[in-house]
This record gives C-alpha cells, structure tokens and sequence, in this order.
C-alpha cells in the first residue's frame, strides 16, 4: 500500500505547485479524489489475499474435463467454482512454479510430462513437492468430412504429406515434391494433399510432430542414421510442416478446422479425438495403416495403445497447497473418484480416455502417500 | 463545344452520386447479411426444451419433510439420480438394466440429477415451513432441460428434416418421439441463458457472469480514464506553458492512442499482478487495463473538444475578471462536455470489445459465478464469446452469436447514451 500513498503525495505535490496560486477549492478536489482511489485500494486489496477459490492454469486440451469437473465440484459440494484458465501446457508451468502462495495457482493441467528444466524453476522458487497426477490419454486423429471417400494412411505417408523436406532415394533431402496422395503411394486416391491443422503454438501440433511426424521419419534409414548422429539435425529435418500451401495452418480454433472440412470433402484435417466424438454426425477419423492393419481412432483403440496417435495427459498439484486446503484435496479426490473417470465416469462422455485400473490404482496412491516427482522420473 | 464540357460535367455528377450511394448500399447491405447471419445463429439458444416428469419422492425422505425437520433433507447425488431413473422409467417403459438407464438418463443434459438435488434440497429449506406436512404430495411434477443432442434432434424433426445424428441410438430417438407424442415436451424461453453464468453444459450456460463481469471493469476503467484524461487534458490545453516538455507529453500520448491494446496487457501483467500484488482475474485488475487503454483516447478527444470551444469565450470571461481556473472551470469545460462525453463513450466501447489484453491478466478462464464485487473473477462478454465459439458442442456456437447479440446491444446502448448525454449538454449550453 506504499504505492499508493506515495503517488498520493506525488500527485498532490504536482497540484500544488502547478496550480496553488490559482484556485485553492480545485486543489482540495483533486486531493480529494486521489484520496478516495487510495481508500479504494486500502479497503479492497488486503482482502484479496484470502483466497478460497481454486485456481488452475494449463493446457488447453486438458481445460475440456477440468472445467467439466470443476462445475460438478462445485454444484455437488457447494464451493465457490474453482478458476480455470487455458494458458497452454508451458505457460501454466511457468506460472505454477512461480512459488507457493495464495497469489500462485494450486494445479497446472499439462498435455505433456514436466520437463526437468521445468521442475527445476520450480524448485528454484520454492515449490519442492509437485505430485504428479496422470488422468489419461487423449488421441489426435486426422479426420475427413462424411462425403469424402475413406481411406487410410500410414505414419510414413503423413510424414511424406505434411514434411517441408524429404529424403531421395539417395537420402538427401529435398523439398516436399508431393502434390496429390497418389505421389505418394499408388494405391491412394489422384485427390490434392489439403490438410489443416493446428499452428506451431498449440499442444495438439507439438504431440503430432511427436508421434507422427518422428515415427514416420524414423521408417527411412537415411533419417534414422541421422537421427543417432545428431538428435537436433534429426528434429529440424523432421519436424517442420511444410509451408508451401499443402498444410494449412488453422489457428488454435478447432471449430474453424470442421467448419472447413464440412465444406471442403478433399481436406483432412487435424484435431483432437473429443471433437471427433462431439461432431460425428459431420466428421469420419482416418483410420491409421501399419503394415495389414489398419486402426480407426475409437475409443477403445485409442485405450488399448493400438491407435498409435495419442498422448498422455497430466495434473500437478502443490502438496504445500494440499495440507493447508481440504478444497484442494476434495478436488483431486472428486477427478480421480470412479464416478469421474471409472467405466461409467462422466469425463469420458466427454472425450476422456481413461487410465487403466491398475494405474489409476496408481496415481490414488501417490497422491494419498504425497509421493511428489522426482527429475530421474521424468527423464 | 461548352455543350458538350457541360453535358460531361453533369454526367460526372451524376456519376459522382452514384458511387457514394453504392457505397452506402454496398455497407448496408453487408450489415443486413451480418445481423441476419448472427440473429439466424443465435435464435437456438434463446429456447430449451423442457421434459416434464414425475418424481416420486422416496419414503425416507418424506418422512424427514414431513417432520418439519428441514435440514436433514439433504440427499445424496446418487439418490437424485436414482429418483430420476425410476420418474423416465415410468414414462417410458423399458428394462432396467444399467445400459438401458443409461440412454434413458442421457436424454436430459448431464447435470439434471444435480438439479433435482439442488431442487429437493430447496424444498426441504422453504416450503415445510409454510406447507402443513399433508399438503406434500409423494410425487412431484418438475421440468428438466433435455441434453443439446435431444435438443438438436427434437429441433431438426420440427423443422421436418431427417438427420441422422449419430450422437442418438435408435432406441433414443424413439424415446424422444415418445415423449414428445404424450405432450410432455415444451419449448421454453431459455431464461438459464440471462440469469446463469459459465457452465459446460449448453443449456445451464448464461452470460450473466460475462456481463457482470464486463460492467465492473467498464465501471473501473470510466472512474480512472475519464477523470484522469479530462484533468490531463484541461491541463495540457489550458493551463500548461508551450515548451519542449509538453510537447513531448503531446507526442506520447498520441503515440499511446496508436499502441496495440496487448501491450497494456503485459504492461498491467507487470505492473499490476507481479509488482502490486492485485487479484488476477479480477475485473479491478482488467478495468485497470483498459482504462489505460482509453486514457490516451479520453485525453485526445478531449483536447480536440478543448481546441473547438471558441477564444472569445475564455476572453470574455478573463475580462469580466474570473480567474482562469474559474474560466475554464465554468465556461470553457461545459461548452466542451459533449465532445469529450462523446469521446470518452467511443473510448469504452472500444474498451468493452477488447480481449487481448485481459487474455494476459487471466480473465480469459472458465468462471462459472458471476461476480459480486470487482475482486471476485470474472471475464467478460467478449471473452465469453471466444470461449464459446471454440466449444466443440454445436450447441454454444449459438449461445456464441447469443452473446454477440447481447454486445451488440449493450454497444447500442452506450452510443445511445454518448448522443442522448450530448443533446442534453446541448440543450443546457443554449439555455
């Protein structure tokens, strides 16, 4: 509250200097309002420090289940709603390991593991115990409109689509030649290559790069020998989307991607499986080759490992908030409890691939023991 | 010769007049196609379907109301759900396996057994008192909001279309055909959509936390911009010397009206959440932003306001021996009032639009209580408007162009205001 007294007298001392000789009601208003704004803040500022309210930060494809869970936590439990904002898997670590504290979120939802760099900020302020809460998996499927013709890709045919460079058969590499599917493989459709997706910022675009785009690259010797000679060659060669019109970035809104494809048969585009689920009625997922296989993204597939795009998704809690707030644990209780995400919970309504038991089993148990993690873990 | 230069000259006139009407039409008619679009969008989610249904209430619980001992009502969700199970078996026939309670439940949105919860428990704490236990009846006729994928097929079968939304079995379809053909269906006005705040389920969305929200940070930001940009600019524009330093405030403050409104954002992200200490997601924290968001604007308007009052009037009133404070004070800034009112209402309706920088100071979240003072979170229309247009439920892209509509609205209102509190000024100033 300093501050604010000290503007007070730096502002008065400007009226009066600029204006005493002049009018004197003027200067008493003006101190006046400026007084009333400091006794704005006085009254109001100290009470913001009690918080009883949740708050949680993070990924915005885990922000889906938690704002489903945090609006039945607080209608079943009579709680002030816990805040939730989608601030993207790495801006909510950067904002949970800021400290401990009332003015520092209690979880971070994150769609990737904790990075050891990330966990390290957080030790350095202070934040020692983080519990990790696993809560399940989500897919990435590419999808088409109903009125398009299915057929199914390999991860090496959406590497060859979607790669600004690929390798010759002499395995150097040179810009993406591919125009249709058909330059591709034979056996696909003569259709252009069109897909849109996610930009460079999302969690969605990164766990894709991740899963497809590496393993696709992998399948070619040339990038799999670079790969073991140098980590970073390797991830610059396969890792950047090609710019040349094939691949349409769509920006991080997923509704404008369906709209697109409603109206466009040719285009695939890339998502998350909740919008899949929720938009059946217009949308079909591509199913995925392997070898004689092919795996069309269902929910069972996607929980048994088989569809082979898909990420893990996680929570982390401040054990320091926990001891001190029974609402936070009643919180990660209520996510973890059978009725959320057993066989017949209501987050998988929503999209959510559940853990198997035995993990959950799991998880229960770290929390309960405040097991918190540990960076060899991580790695 | 002349005939011909002249004929040319009216030619172009006429040419002239056209074009300035086609402009004209061409801006109206692609207003006309954007209010229609947004209207056609948004006229979903001002109604709800409502299915009426008969909940027997169990004995045990009877027994508590009827002892008048209210507070023991309390049931548990598990037991709403169990009423709510047995209430749709009733209407609808059907086994009682758990598949088959399950499609039955899915019918009405996912919060309905929490509603009925909410709903007993309401009765037990108002109606024993003032009922006689015998007037209690065991079953009870309540409404429930039916899920948004009953809601799009119970609207697409009005609408004598034939869709096949997956989202429905077949056996769910003909429960609702079912339901519908008893008289048991209605349409209500969706009064859930002004009186609710956030929620994830369609029909128990509002806006009311958005608009409340929006109200306190414009509120905020018009006691510190307007105040601080008329005092700013009556003293840039009476009072202070001619000299480099206020020539250089001039060319900042200009400078400031032209800065992208993120900025002040990651300026409020500084200053007010990481150095003050202020609540983030609180509208006192995002009013702050925006009033110095509009704080340039205010201070330009107003200066130009300033500017158009004309020297004969502070001349007349120095001459009559005022002092220049009293000039400015009851002369000068009464001429300029409407002008700067003007500008300082342009200046919060640009301020009620913007969402960049609350985005930095976290009121870009999923609040689901409207707030009671500026310290509690909230977001505001704008944001709630991104929020809902990224949903993947169809449902909320219309609760989305609701919304817009609501904005459109309140921005109305405002510019209304600017010229209702001009002509007032006006009218005063001739008097």
């Amino acid at each position: 509250m300093s501050m604010g007294l000290v503007s007070e007298i730096a502002l008065v001392s400007v009226f009066r200097r600029r204006s005493s000789c002049r009018n004197p009601a003027r200067i008493a208003n003006a101190a006046a309002f400026v007084q009333a704004l400091v006794a704005f803040g006085l009254v109001f500022v100290p009470s913001a420090f009690a918080r009883d309210r949740l708050s949680i930060v993070g990924s915005s494809t885990v922000f889906p289940f938690a704002t489903v869970v945090a609006e039945r936590f607080s209608l079943s439990k009579g709680v002030a709603p816990p805040v939730i904002e989608a601030t993207g898997t790495g801006g909510g670590f950067k904002l949970f390991c800021k400290g401990t504290g009332a003015n520092t979120p209690d979880i971070t939802n994150a769609s990737a593991r904790m990075k050891v760099s990330q966990l390290a900020l957080c030790r350095k302020n202070g934040v020692d115990k983080v519990i990790e809460v696993a809560i399940g998996y989500d897919g990435i499927v590419v999808a088409q409109s109903l009125k398009g013709k299915p057929f199914a890709l390999t991860l090496p045919n959406l590497y060859l689509a979607l790669a600004r460079q690929v390798p010759k058969e002499d395995g150097t590499l040179i810009d993406n030649p591919y125009k249709t599917w058909r330059d591709i493989d034979p056996a696909l459709s003569a259709l252009p290559i069109e897909v849109l997706g996610p930009p460079p910022t999302s969690g969605t675009r990164i766990a894709f790069v991740e899963s497809v785009m590496d393993k696709g690259a992998r399948s070619f010797p040339s990038l799999a020998a670079l790969r073991k000679r140098n980590q970073r060659a390797f991830k610059q060669a396969a890792y950047a989307l090609r710019e040349d019109g094939a691949y349409i970035d769509s920006g991080e809104n997923d509704n404008l991607i369906i709209q697109k494809l409603r109206r466009n048969p040719q285009a695939l585009g890339i998502f998350g499986f909740s919008f899949l689920e929720q938009n059946r009625g217009i949308l079909r997922g591509l199913s995925i080759r392997k070898g004689e296989n092919t795996v069309a993204p269902t929910f069972d597939k996607i929980a048994d490992g088989s569809y082979p795009i898909a990420r893990a998704l996680y929570f982390y809690v401040k054990a320091a908030h926990l001891e001190r707030s029974s609402t936070l644990q009643a919180y990660v209780d209520m996510f973890l409890a059978d009725d959320t995400m057993g066989e017949d919970g209501f987050l998988l309504d929503e999209g959510l691939i559940p853990l198997p038991p035995q993990e959950l089993a799991r998880v229960r148990q770290a929390v309960a023991s405040r097991r918190a993690v540990e960076a060899q873990n991580l790695r | 010769m002349k005939e011909s230069r002249l004929r040319r000259r009216y030619r172009a006139e006429r040419r002239y007049r056209f074009y300035g009407k086609a402009a004209i039409a061409f801006a109206v008619c692609f207003l006309f196609f954007f209010f229609v679009a947004i209207v056609s969008r948004a006229l979903p989610a001002f109604s709800q379907h409502e299915v009426l249904l008969r909940v027997a209430l169990p004995d045990n619980l009877l027994k508590n109301l009827s002892t008048a001992e209210g507070e023991d009502a309390n049931i548990s969700e598990g037991a709403a759900r169990r009423m709510l199970d047995a209430a749709l078996a009733q209407e609808l026939g059907g086994g009682g396996s758990a598949h088959e309670r399950r499609a039955r439940r899915a019918l009405l949105t996912p919060l309905a057994a929490l509603d009925l919860k909410r709903r007993v428990e309401n009765l037990s704490a108002s109606s024993v008192s003032s009922l006689s236990p015998s007037l209690l009846l065991p079953s009870w006729s309540l409404s429930f909001a039916l899920s948004s994928s009953s809601e799009r097929f119970l609207r697409a079968q009005s609408g004598g279309e034939q869709v096949a939304d997956p989202a429905l079995s077949d056996m769910q379809r003909d429960m609702l055909t079912a339901l519908d053909a008893k008289g048991l269906v209605a349409k209500r006005f969706n009064l859930a959509f002004f009186t609710r705040s956030d929620s994830r389920v369609p029909s128990a969305a509002g806006i009311r936390g958005a608009l409340l929200g929006s109200l306190w940070a414009l509120l905020i930001a018009f006691l510190l911009a307007f105040p601080l940009g008329v005092l700013t600019a009556v003293h840039l524009e009476e009072f202070a010397p001619r000299n480099r330093l206020s020539a250089l405030i001039e060319v900042a403050i200009y400078n400031l009206a032209a800065v992208p409104s993120i900025v002040f954002g990651l300026l409020g992200l500084v200053v007010f959440l990481n150095w003050w200490q202020l609540p983030r997601s609180a509208p006192l924290t995002g009013g702050m932003v925006l009033a110095l968001m509009t704080l340039p604007i205010v201070v330009v308007t107003a200066r130009s306001a300033l500017k158009a009052v004309p020297e004969g009037i502070r001349n007349a009133g120095l001459a009559l021996g005022a002092s220049h404070s009293q000039t400015v004070l009851h002369h000068v800034l009464p001429q300029a009032m409407p002008g700067i009112l003007t500008g300082a209402i342009i200046g919060m309706a640009r301020a009620l639009g913007e969402t960049a920088p609350l985005l930095m100071i976290g009121m870009v979240a999923f609040i689901a209580q409207a707030p009671a003072t500026p310290l509690d979170p909230a977001t505001t229309l704008p944001v709630q408007i991104f929020l809902w247009a990224d949903h993947p439920d169809p449902a909320f892209s219309s609760r989305a162009a609701a919304a817009i509509l609501v904005m459109l609205c309140f921005l109305v209102a405002m510019n209304a205001a600017a010229v209702l509190l001009r002509q007032a000024f006006e009218r005063k100033r001739q008097r």
